[in-house]
């Protein structure tokens, strides 16, 4: 019975968030719509991170890495093979790379399988390392992979990059691929599997001895991970229309494990917020630097100074909020209506003290 | 390839080796007693030269006087950053604070951006380290010499703070056990900031020497150089002080080797540095000097 | 039947040997005691039999297979679970869960129909929460169910443990101290509690205790160690006479004083 409650109330939800999408898409100015795109790509990218690091425990810093397989794949397909003739200069395109061509969704798709398959690969070996020198290694691999792309001219462009992706990514696509990401991965989390992997982050020993093979489960973890990076790759390359290996320097990946952590790890719901809120603010903070008048004072624009603020911002909110804004505490609906509930009583007590 | 050239090599392998080794340590001592990536390194490295050209340009200070004066500045903000950003995070998830200190990685970098702007200085040189030395056919700038010998002087120096004095010995304790040596009254808090303030200086001083053999300085030129030697820590084992400095030479060396005898290869110079990275921590995954700690069951 | 046979193994960590020339065999049903001094190598023995460490020398046959240098979640999935000395708990997640994931290793259904919650899933979810929830109520903690695993007092963690292991369907159970912690009401109730296990689960036992009213109460057969070596096996009577054990245990204080 309540199981079925709470399945209406997440379509009822749903339909909200697509009446929502429907008057974004339509009434917000591009810029709007832009922050929102790269706000719902980050939460992509977010809970594929949080999978990884926040519920196996896996401390993985190469989201980057599987972020720009995805971006070129995506790049390389949806590019028209006429455009692609003139748009590699340094070297001509290498053959099959000239002819292939796919719609969006197929290219998302392959994004993904192609980022999960070198997750897997990297994953199989990496995986035995223990905290933070997994960290540094996957780290490693992400910078390989982008010094690959940098000397790769006649498939990537070398470092000038792939100029005039189409642009087909929109909010249907971007939310739409966040929500399917946060159905798959809360399933997984949710269920034995999911368990199994928790179990491994609680205690590596103690979950081998009941069972739990920590490689395969790692390792599936890793991959799935990278799929979802692979796949917000792909959407981040036709959102940007131009992407080169800069893109995908490690401060990429910094950005994701401040959004994961921010949010409070292994929890979705954190991510979700903290996704959208880091993006508005990144952008709002735009007009500091560009020279403001404040009453009489001229403030002049000053390069620089939106990042020097954000980072403040950051570091006090890392500061204050130790363990991130919701402290690994996740959304549901049973909450939800408890919270509800205390609200609607509350105020039920004070109109009755007042009168 | 002719035994001179090569020899050549060696030297400026030697000499890029040093470099990641003096940067290497603040990473190493600082993870060795906070199990801290202590991210913002690589931008206190940048700070010291540019706090060398500001106290020529426009305190007029002489060369040597504004070096002493931009590596005590580095190790003061290195220890302030600490106090600030790493201090109230002690008892949080490691997490948080490796958050923050990208936090102060990011604002020290724009700060520079804002404060010295984006645009790349030249920095001024004295003329005995731009002077070329002939040794038959082997050219060797003295800058060359002057970051090996340096490097070996502020090692030594580093080596006998850290084994000889008491407050080696305190920070010794500290990264065995923090809660520990606490309730054995070493005075955690000092050993803390003078650990960062160590740290930090070594990485002026390997800015210095740094912005001498490449004499362009930019906000974001710590990233690259403070990535490779926190690999060159990784390597070396991290939190071995001389594991450190092997591997910081290790990786100067084979950097430099590498674009030797693969000039076809050079674009991979930087994925060559990380893939040896990633060979050693498969054979060895603490490192080669580092201890092996293994859970009890 | 003669479910577990240690053939003469011995372990060497460098220098130390920790175990040498052990040699056990268990039948079917039998509970048996492994005592001994701090640092005989009590838990070195249950290590390898778990698979956590791989003998130096020799083989160990479970049901007369070799599962030497087997990875311990196969070994899990053969059937030998155990308990820790240490607890270990999956503390951050609720006691329940920490009971079904013990049902893990038996899962039927694949990774897709657990995502996307496939009707045989969702029946197969729900049988192991009911026999999760039975498995609760027999050491009472049923009623704490939804509580973090960490936040258990110490002797309630204990057998929460032991209650997880027992989800994994063992045929062997190795217990590492499981009355450590406990106070004498608790660990008059896990004795019963352990023997009734025997029966209910079909289980062989392997206890390590150094209470020894619980090891001198339930066992039938005791194994001594010291330093490595086994001193003396025999029934609780033979082993509380026996000279050899006497000297393990008291001769080492008596030289000191």
């Amino acid at each position: 019975m309540k199981k079925q409650k709470e399945k209406i109330c997440t379509i009822i939800a749903l339909i909200i968030l697509f009446i929502l999408v429907y008057f974004a898409q339509n009434r917000l100015d591009a810029y709007k719509i832009r922050i929102l795109n790269l706000g719902a790509i980050y939460v992509t990218l977010g809970v594929s991170l949080n999978l990884i690091y926040g519920f196996t425990g896996q401390f993985s810093l190469g989201h980057a890495g599987f972020m720009a397989i995805g971006a070129y794949v995506t790049a390389l397909l949806v590019l028209p093979p006429y455009y692609k003739e003139v748009s590699f200069i340094l070297e001509p395109l290498i053959w099959p790379f000239t002819v292939i061509h796919a719609p969006f969704i197929i290219a998302l798709f392959l994004s993904g399988l192609f980022a999960a398959l070198v997750g897997f690969l990297i994953g199989l070996p990496v995986l035995r390392l223990k905290g933070d020198y997994l960290g540094i290694a996957t780290l490693g691999f992400a910078e390989i992979i982008r010094v690959i792309a940098n000397n790769l001219p006649h498939i990537t462009n070398g470092a000038l990059g792939i100029k005039g992706i189409p642009e087909f990514t929109n909010l249907w696509w971007t939310i739409g691929v966040a929500v399917v990401t946060i159905y798959i991965i809360k399933g997984l989390i949710n269920s034995s599997y999911g368990r199994a992997l928790m179990a491994i982050r609680e205690n590596e020993i103690a979950a081998e001895v009941i069972g739990i093979n920590l490689t395969n489960n790692k390792v599936m973890s890793f991959t799935i991970s990278a799929f979802f990076a692979g796949v917000a790759g792909g959407l981040f390359a036709c959102l940007l229309t131009t992407i080169d290996p800069k893109a995908f320097m490690f401060v990429m990946t910094f950005n994701i494990l401040a959004v994961v952590v921010l949010g409070g790890l292994g929890s979705i719901t954190g991510t979700v917020i903290a996704a959208f809120l880091y993006n508005i603010f990144l952008e709002y903070l735009r007009p500091i630097e560009a020279g403001f008048n404040l009453g009489p004072v001229h403030f002049p624009p000053i390069p620089g100074l939106r990042m020097v603020s954000f980072s403040i911002l950051l570091l006090v909110l890392i500061l204050y909020k130790q363990r991130g804004l919701l402290g690994g505490i996740e959304f549901t609906w049973g909450g939800f209506f408890r919270f509800c509930n205390k609200l609607f009583s509350n105020k039920k007590s004070t109109e009755g003290s007042a009168s | 390839m002719t035994i001179n050239l090569l020899l050549q090599n060696i030297a400026n392998g030697l000499s890029l080796g040093s470099l990641y080794a003096l940067i290497a340590i603040g990473y190493t001592m600082v993870y060795g007693i906070l199990r801290l990536i202590n991210f913002a390194h690589g931008e206190i490295f940048m700070l010291a030269p540019y706090f060398l050209y500001f106290g020529i340009l426009i305190f007029h200070l002489p060369w040597w006087a504004s070096t002493i004066v931009a590596i005590g500045l580095t190790a003061f903000t290195g220890m302030l950053s600490e106090r600030i950003a790493y201090k109230p995070l002690r008892d949080a998830p490691r997490i948080s604070a490796l958050i923050s200190a990208i936090g102060v990685s990011f604002f020290l970098q724009n700060l520079a951006v804002v404060v010295f702007s984006g645009i790349p200085k030249s920095v001024h040189r004295p003329i005995f380290f731009t002077k070329i030395y002939q040794f038959g056919e082997i050219r060797i700038q003295s800058t060359l010499f002057a970051s090996i010998g340096v490097s070996i002087i502020f090692l030594s120096l580093l080596l006998y703070i850290i084994y000889q004095t008491k407050t080696g010995l305190a920070m010794r304790a500290i990264s065995r056990d923090i809660e520990t040596s606490r309730l054995m009254g070493v005075g955690v808090n000092r050993a803390i900031s003078i650990t960062f303030a160590i740290g930090s200086a070594l990485a002026a001083v390997g800015g210095i020497l740094w912005s001498l053999r490449f004499p362009q300085i930019f906000p974001t030129m710590g990233m690259i150089p403070g990535l490779k030697a926190f690999i060159a820590a990784v390597v070396g084992g991290i939190g071995s002080i001389p594991g450190a400095m092997l591997g910081g030479l290790i990786l100067g060396m084979s950097e430099i080797l590498f674009v030797t005898f693969l000039p076809a290869l050079s674009g991979y110079r930087d994925a060559f540095v990380f893939f040896i990275l990633i060979i050693i921590l498969l054979v060895k995954p603490d490192g080669i000097l580092g201890i092996k700690v293994q859970e009890k069951v | 039947m003669e479910i577990l046979n240690i053939d003469n193994i011995t372990m060497q960590f460098g220098g130390l040997t920790a175990v040498k020339n052990f040699e056990l065999r268990l039948q079917s049903g039998e509970l048996v005691g492994l005592i001994g001094p701090n640092g005989a190598g009590k838990t070195t023995i249950f290590n390898m039999i778990t698979g956590i460490y791989t003998p130096t020398i020799n083989r160990i046959y479970f049901k007369e297979m070799d599962i030497t240098g087997m990875k311990p979640d196969k070994i899990a999935k053969l059937g030998i679970a155990r308990t820790f000395q240490n607890v270990r708990l999956m503390e951050n997640l609720t006691v329940i869960d920490n009971v079904m994931i013990g049902f893990h290793l038996r899962l039927r259904s694949n990774l897709a129909s657990a995502i996307f919650k496939f009707p045989g899933y969702i029946q197969e979810e729900e049988n192991i929460y009911q026999k999760s929830i039975e498995l609760l109520e027999k050491v009472d903690l049923e009623r704490c169910k939804m509580e973090n695993a960490g936040s258990l007092p110490y002797g309630q963690q204990r057998k929460l443990e032991i209650v997880r292991a027992l989800a994994t369907e063992p045929k062997l159970l190795l217990l590492d101290e499981p009355a450590a912690g406990m106070n004498p009401q608790e660990t008059k109730e896990l004795m019963c509690f352990i023997q009734k296990i025997i029966d209910d689960f079909d289980l062989t036992i392997l206890l390590i205790e150094h209470d020894m009213k619980v090891v001198m109460g339930i066992c039938e057969r005791i194994v001594v160690l010291n330093y490595g070596l086994t001193i003396a096996e025999g029934n609780p009577k033979e082993i509380q006479h026996n000279p050899e054990v006497i000297k393990a245990y008291l001769g080492v204080e008596a030289q000191y004083a």
